[in-house]
């Protein structure tokens, strides 16, 4: 118990002094976490639209696989992106491994699956009658396309910030491809496992309180937005 | 119309907000950034792989950057057991490598993988354990301490990751002739503080690192020294370069000058007076050759 308001004491300073190093390793969290929500939202929504409103052969088997993906452990994710950025493996020109860029991949790849298979499930919920009276109506395929985006506004937000959520709690991967590099890829998950086993509980603590307001903040303006009436 | 406003709005704050992050980012991350280095050449980048212990003591906070800032170089600091270390430099993963199982370090260095191999501190390895003491332990017989462990069937917490105090561990029973094995020996794989924790909250005995020790221990009430002092208890640390003749990505220019920097009075001047003022004594001792 004293540990946690030691900890909530801890945040409140760290917070109110203005923490350099703490500041700008939340900045980092902010930024790889948006980077790598963004890139996913942008390859999987439409991929999920795709998923979603289409009927081809070999569609159930995909699904199949990105559904896999939907419980991709982190650091599986995090070993195979490893391996390919590694010296000797086939992209180590690259010199990637252990760059904010390398963490950024790995949670695209824990969190692509996740927006594709929600979006999907959204898309292919809409009713077939509802499709046939738009086309009725002389709907143009982008009409159509925004028409059906908007039906499913919740839906899409709910993928967006269940992706958000994977990787702002992501650590296995983070730890494993950026290395938890002081002034580089420190990210508040990463650099809480690095406190607790310094045994400084206080700050790791600290450090949690901080990543749940942020995670708070985030998700509450999303589902503002999400649940916004349409007025118009 | 209204939800595609919606998202628009939302991917425009995104990016806002992310280009706040970057630039705000650049201005403050002290050693990478471009801005400040500018008037010099761009600093190059190396890959140090170390152990937990130069990490969770907060040495390597007190010396990698006397060195970034004598050389213009950014290291990359990977903290994780030596046995994962000295693969990072077999497999060319690394650039120099400061590490603590010497046994291990001369094959990697026997197989041409390091080079330029040289000793750099040491501190010593402390048997810690219940104040209970269930097996009696005491004084710096470290064999004989582990003898009765096994005996009594008291519960011993090993890291069981590898790492150097893993092998250092590993060694000493096998000198002892024992055969660590039953539900007494417990390996947890994690690291020296979570082992420690492991260790107050089973109540076992644990080998661990004196640095980590001292670091912990605010947080160990239950645990105390029982076994100490013994000359095969001693943790060497040496510091090596990646061949770069066998792994052609290396960067040997200043890994080489890592190394040196190591062993440079300078540099064992900070190793040794670190930690001083925080716990009375320090908590690497240079030990150059």
């Amino acid at each position: 118990m004293e540990l946690l308001i030691d900890g909530l004491k801890k945040a409140i300073e760290i917070i109110l002094t203005g923490n350099q190093d703490i500041l700008a390793i939340t900045l980092l969290t902010l930024r790889v976490c948006f980077i790598s929500t963004l890139i996913s939202t942008l390859l999987g929504l439409p991929i999920g639209i795709w998923l979603g409103l289409t009927r081809f052969k070999g569609r159930k088997i995909l699904l199949t696989f990105v559904n896999i993906g939907l419980g991709l452990p982190p650091v599986v994710a995090g070993l195979w992106i490893t391996m390919l950025l590694w010296r000797s493996g086939p992209f180590g020109e690259l010199g990637m491994l252990y760059s904010p860029t390398a963490i950024v991949m790995a949670q695209i790849l824990v969190s692509l699956p996740i927006i594709i298979s929600l979006t999907c499930s959204a898309f292919q919920q809409i009713n077939e009658k509802m499709l046939l009276q738009i086309k009725a109506l002389g709907a143009t395929k982008l009409q159509m396309l925004l028409l059906l985006i908007k039906q499913s506004k919740v839906a899409i937000m709910a993928a967006i910030m269940a992706g958000f959520g994977r990787v702002i709690a992501e650590v296995g991967a983070a730890m494993m491809v950026g290395g938890n590099i002081q002034g580089d890829t420190r990210i508040l998950t990463t650099t809480i496992v690095m406190e607790v086993s310094k045994g400084n509980f206080d700050i790791a603590l600290a450090l949690s309180f901080i990543l749940l307001s942020l995670a708070l903040l985030i998700t509450a303006a999303l589902t503002f937005l999400q649940q916004r009436r349409r007025f118009s | 119309m209204k939800k595609n406003r919606l998202l628009s709005f939302l991917f425009a704050a995104m990016l806002i907000l992310l280009a706040a992050c970057g630039s705000t980012d650049t201005k403050d991350s002290a050693g990478a950034s471009e801005k400040k280095e500018a008037p010099k050449a761009e600093a190059t980048e190396m890959i140090l792989a170390t152990t937990t212990s130069t990490q969770d003591s907060g040495l390597l906070d007190e010396i990698i950057p006397l060195f970034e800032k004598e050389n213009n170089v950014k290291v990359k600091v990977i903290a994780v057991g030596t046995g994962q270390a000295l693969e990072m430099g077999t497999k060319g993963e690394a650039d120099a490598l400061l590490v603590h199982a010497p046994a291990s370090e001369q094959a990697v260095v026997d197989a041409g993988d390091a080079i330029n191999y040289k000793r750099v501190m040491y501190n010593d390895f402390v048997l810690v354990g219940p104040k209970e003491n269930p097996a009696g332990l005491s004084g710096d017989d470290i064999k004989a301490a582990l003898a009765k462990i096994a005996d009594s069937k008291a519960v011993f917490i090993s890291r069981g990751d590898d790492s150097g105090t893993n092998k250092k561990e590993l060694e000493i029973w096998k000198a002892a002739n024992i055969t660590p094995e039953g539900d007494w020996y417990v390996s947890t794989g994690q690291g020296m503080g979570q082992t420690l924790q492991v260790a107050a909250e089973k109540k076992g005995y644990v080998l661990t690192d004196r640095a980590t020790w001292l670091a912990q221990s605010k947080n160990l009430d239950t645990l105390q020294i029982v076994v100490e002092g013994a000359p095969d208890l001693m943790n060497i640390y040496h510091v090596m370069q990646v061949n770069p003749e066998k792994h052609d990505k290396v960067n040997a220019t200043d890994a080489e000058k890592f190394v040196n920097f190591m062993v440079d009075d300078e540099t064992q001047k900070v190793i040794e007076n670190f930690g001083k003022e925080e716990y009375g004594q320090s908590l690497f001792v240079g030990y150059t050759e």
